[in-house]
């Protein structure tokens, strides 16, 4: 048995426990003959870390584990959900905490990539089991039968013949001396009392509350604020601090050179530090800092992509390719070829950037809304030279992530400034700050290719000119290809097209870039369900049937049968404004149509949305479809409201009022369908984003006969 | 600085504060409520949206100077256990995804909803398109908004 010391962290997570807790998940097989103890009741501190998924204590409390950032995709839930299930316990009799950075307990924890679920569910499952294993095996001790002869059921295990009960508290520390079995039989899906039900996020009642702590809800005793200026050209040195009257201001301590870590690149900027954040901005209104900005490219939009099409024309880095292109180009009865854009984009959580942090000199202990925990203590712990234990990543909960907070630059400048200050400092990102500093989703422009014979596609060529987001760290290679190019394209493809090449042109520039909910999917999608709708149209045919001879899987047919069936495609008239799109991301698969028509006082109107969602073995269908909702809303967004450009080598749209969100009467009825079949589990959080756009602007074409190869644009004026 | 008493959620707080301070900060760093949110700063998301004498306001960029004196409800103050219909149906429809702006959204269709009753499309429409959710919830809270409806109905048949 291990014991010990109780962090003020582990005070935090079991606050409100008592008596014995056991922790009976584990990660690693060598940990699991010996269960930690955590005893709260003794007042000499001893204890040990939670260590695992899974907690009771003698009274019976179930304390469930989320390793996984919670952003609003529903991990909190879902991973509960699942351990739930095999433990063979009721939601409303756990409590769920947030696991601190650890990767060598937890995995990965990288919440991106849509990967909670399908990253993790297997090992959920087993854990579960695992424990319930152990609890069943110390009644039947107690009891002295045969442990197949007894069931759990409701946080108790049962013994049928005699109907002899015992609670889980009870059991708990008989149940900690078990060996775990070293293989568990799992339920059938058929047989789940949990999963695959819909069931109400243990997370909502907070979030109507106002009682949820996000990372700008966090407070420490003594804790300042800060607010930081930052190079608008990303690059820029510090060249001159003038705070004279910026330590004037009421309020204000002092004011920090800081550096953000910018994929390993150490970025400069100025901390207004102030009792208040209200101090910490007046202060940074008459702060002038002097950048010296020699060396970096100049650039603006037009400049950008007027290259990205250049270079889309020319050249490119093969990442995947079949049989022989040029030769089946060349040949093909009709050529077809077209260009398409895509923008840079922010992410623009609700929840703007930031990162509490106290730096002792023994301790890093960090706060916030932070999607890669684990990654965060490494980074923390490279770069102060500090143990990994003695560094504390903690998870609030997150207004909303996108990909911008699995990142290192906001949780290095906070845990620098608190070093240098000496004290517990939150800096909080101002809604111009986070949208102009980036990173951003990387503007694209792709050259699509096709050769037709007899209507079926014979040859077929991508390129994407565009930022590399894995090039930018010192010394990156950059002529490796980027083996992103093809995600978003469904898999069958590749079997069925017999000649291809995709490919990719690296643009070279001073923006950073970073992932974007499902992240090149979310472009490359666009322009190949663009580019199959434009090849149908060439050869004739019916855009679902062109694409439905490509995709002869069964679980690819099944999908194009629901999405006829739900929207009603083949009762449509023609040119009734139906377009349709399929994409694959994140090994999960999404069909959505969208129906449009003509609004009376000119441009478009989207009338509605039928999505269906195959992401294979699942958890929680109404989570799934709220996660399609908004993929739709955010990709509507990026489609036809919103863009980033940059002028003078600076972000233009600052703030809501220029980089305009879609908003509520602008969303139309959206309809989402979840498939089930035994396949393994794939995506949630993203892969409903994808083939959104590409069915927007297929149904326009259907109505309107006009092509949109350029995003965002305006339904207005369409 | 000046002194200032402000009545949030029918509590009095007294303090000290830069009379241009905006609201938004004096209710979460110096009251310490912090279920009000900050998102842009300029009126244009509504994640700060709370109540002045019964009307949706913009908290970030109201001076704490105009809301002396005058009865404020937060989040917070909305109702002790999560009964206020529009909570109960923000619930009942599953609405959060991260949960952040939707302080700001219930605050606004609770002020919706006391002002109308039983509210067309057109009417949440007007009402809440000042708020934005990047989570994209929008569906959602324009069904809780009519459920949240029918539920003060019954509740008010029901006394």
């Amino acid at each position: 048995m291990k014991t010990k010391n109780l962090s003020r962290r582990n005070f935090i997570k079991l606050s409100g426990m008592t008596g014995t807790v056991l922790s009976l998940g584990m990660y690693i097989p060598s940990w699991s003959k010996e269960a930690d103890i955590i005893n709260l009741n003794t007042n000499n501190g001893s204890s040990v870390e939670l260590n695992a998924w899974i907690s009771i204590d003698t009274s019976g409390k179930i304390t469930l584990t989320n390793h996984r950032a919670e952003m609003g995709q529903g991990s909190y839930q879902s991973v509960a959900q699942i351990l739930a299930e095999e433990l063979e316990v009721d939601m409303n009799q756990v409590t769920i905490v947030f696991a601190s950075g650890n990767s060598a307990k937890y995995g990965s924890q990288v919440t991106g990539g849509s990967s909670t679920i399908r990253g993790s569910y297997k090992r959920l499952l087993r854990l579960g089991a695992s424990a319930r294993e152990m609890l069943i095996q110390a009644a039947a001790k107690k009891w002295n039968v045969d442990p197949s002869s007894c069931h759990a059921e409701n946080a108790q295990v049962i013994h049928q013949s005699t109907g002899r009960k015992l609670s889980y508290g009870e059991l708990v520390e008989a149940a900690s001396k078990m060996t775990p079995p070293s293989n568990v039989k799992l339920k059938h899906p058929g047989e789940y009392k949990i999963l695959r039900k819909p069931l109400p996020r243990q997370d909502t009642p907070m979030k109507v509350n106002g009682k949820a702590i996000f990372g700008t809800d966090f407070r420490l005793p003594g804790m300042l604020f800060a607010v930081v200026e930052r190079s608008p050209r990303f690059e820029g040195k510090v060249k001159n601090i003038d705070d004279r009257e910026t330590l004037k201001v009421p309020g204000v301590k002092a004011v920090v050179k800081v550096y953000r870590d910018t994929f390993s690149h150490l970025r400069e900027g100025v901390a207004v530090v102030a009792d208040s954040y209200w101090s910490a901005l007046q202060g940074r209104k008459v702060l002038k800092v002097e950048w010296d900005e020699t060396g970096i490219p100049q650039h603006n939009t037009a400049q950008l992509y007027e290259r990205m099409r250049e270079m889309a024309k020319g050249d490119i880095i093969s990442y995947r390719t079949k049989g022989n292109f040029s030769d089946a180009f060349a040949r093909a009865e009709k050529k077809v070829e077209y260009f398409y854009e895509t923008p840079y984009e922010s992410h623009s959580c609700m929840e703007p950037l930031n990162c509490t942090a106290h730096v002792t000199d023994d301790k890093i202990e960090i706060w916030g809304p932070i999607q890669a925990p684990d990654w965060i203590q490494s980074n923390l712990s490279a770069h102060f030279k500090m143990p990994m234990d003695k560094v504390i990543v903690n998870m609030t909960f997150l207004g909303g992530g996108f990909g911008r907070k699995a990142f290192t630059d906001y949780t290095y400048e906070a845990a620098y400034l608190s070093k240098e200050i000496k004290a517990p400092v939150q800096i909080v990102w101002t809604r111009e700050d986070d949208m102009t500093i980036g990173p951003f989703r990387p503007g694209m422009v792709y050259r699509c290719a096709a050769g037709l014979n007899n209507g079926r596609i014979s040859a077929l060529e991508t390129k994407m000119a565009g930022q590399n987001m894995g090039q930018q760290e010192p010394g990156a290679d950059r002529k490796g290809y980027n083996d992103s190019v093809t995600e978003g394209l469904l898999e069958p493809y590749f079997n069925s097209i017999p000649h291809y090449t995709f490919g990719d042109a690296p643009l070279e520039s001073p923006i950073p870039v970073m992932w974007w909910r499902s992240v090149y999917a979310s472009t490359n999608g666009f322009a190949y369900e663009s580019f199959f709708d434009e090849l149908a149209a060439e050869a004739g045919q019916d855009p679902l049937a062109f694409r439905r001879q490509y995709l002869w899987e069964e679980r690819y047919q099944h999908l194009i049968d629901k999405l006829e069936e739900v929207s009603g495609w083949k009762q449509r008239k023609k040119n009734e404004g139906y377009g349709v799109a399929i994409t694959e991301c994140f090994s999960s698969i999404v069909g959505e149509v969208v129906k449009v028509s003509r609004k009376s006082s000119g441009g478009i109107k989207i009338d509605k949305v039928w999505a269906v969602m195959d992401c294979g073995w699942y958890v929680n269908p109404d989570i799934i479809r709220a996660q399609v909702e908004g993929s739709i809303v955010m990709a509507l967004g990026a489609a036809t409201k919103h863009e980033t450009t940059f002028k003078n080598s600076m972000a233009v749209e600052k703030n809501f009022d220029t980089y305009k969100m879609p908003r509520i009467h602008e969303i139309p009825e959206i309809e989402v369908y979840v498939m089930d079949n035994d396949e393994k589990a794939g995506g949630v959080g993203e892969p409903g984003l994808p083939p959104f756009t590409p069915a927007l602007t297929n149904a326009i074409f259907d109505l309107t006969g006009k092509r949109i190869r350029k995003l965002p644009f305006s339904l207005d004026t369409v | 600085m000046a002194s200032f008493t402000l009545n949030i959620n029918n509590r009095n707080y007294t303090i000290e504060a830069d009379p241009r301070m905006p609201l938004l900060w004096a209710i979460r760093d110096l009251v310490g409520l912090t279920g009000t949110k900050f998102g842009c700063g300029i009126a244009q998301c509504g994640a700060c949206t709370i109540h002045l004498n019964g009307n949706p306001v913009r908290s970030c960029s109201l001076p704490v100077s105009a809301a002396a004196n005058q009865k404020i409800t937060t989040i917070e103050g909305l109702s002790e256990d999560n009964s206020h219909p529009v909570q109960q149906a923000w619930i009942q429809e599953q609405v959060p995804q991260c949960g952040y702006c939707q302080s700001g959204q219930i605050m606004a269709a609770a002020a919706l909803i006391s002002r109308i009753p039983n509210p067309t499309d057109k009417d949440i429409d007007a009402a809440m398109q000042g708020l934005i959710c990047r989570c994209g919830t929008y569906t959602r809270i324009r069904k809780a908004i009519k459920t949240a409806a029918s539920l003060s109905t019954t509740k008010a048949s029901n006394q």
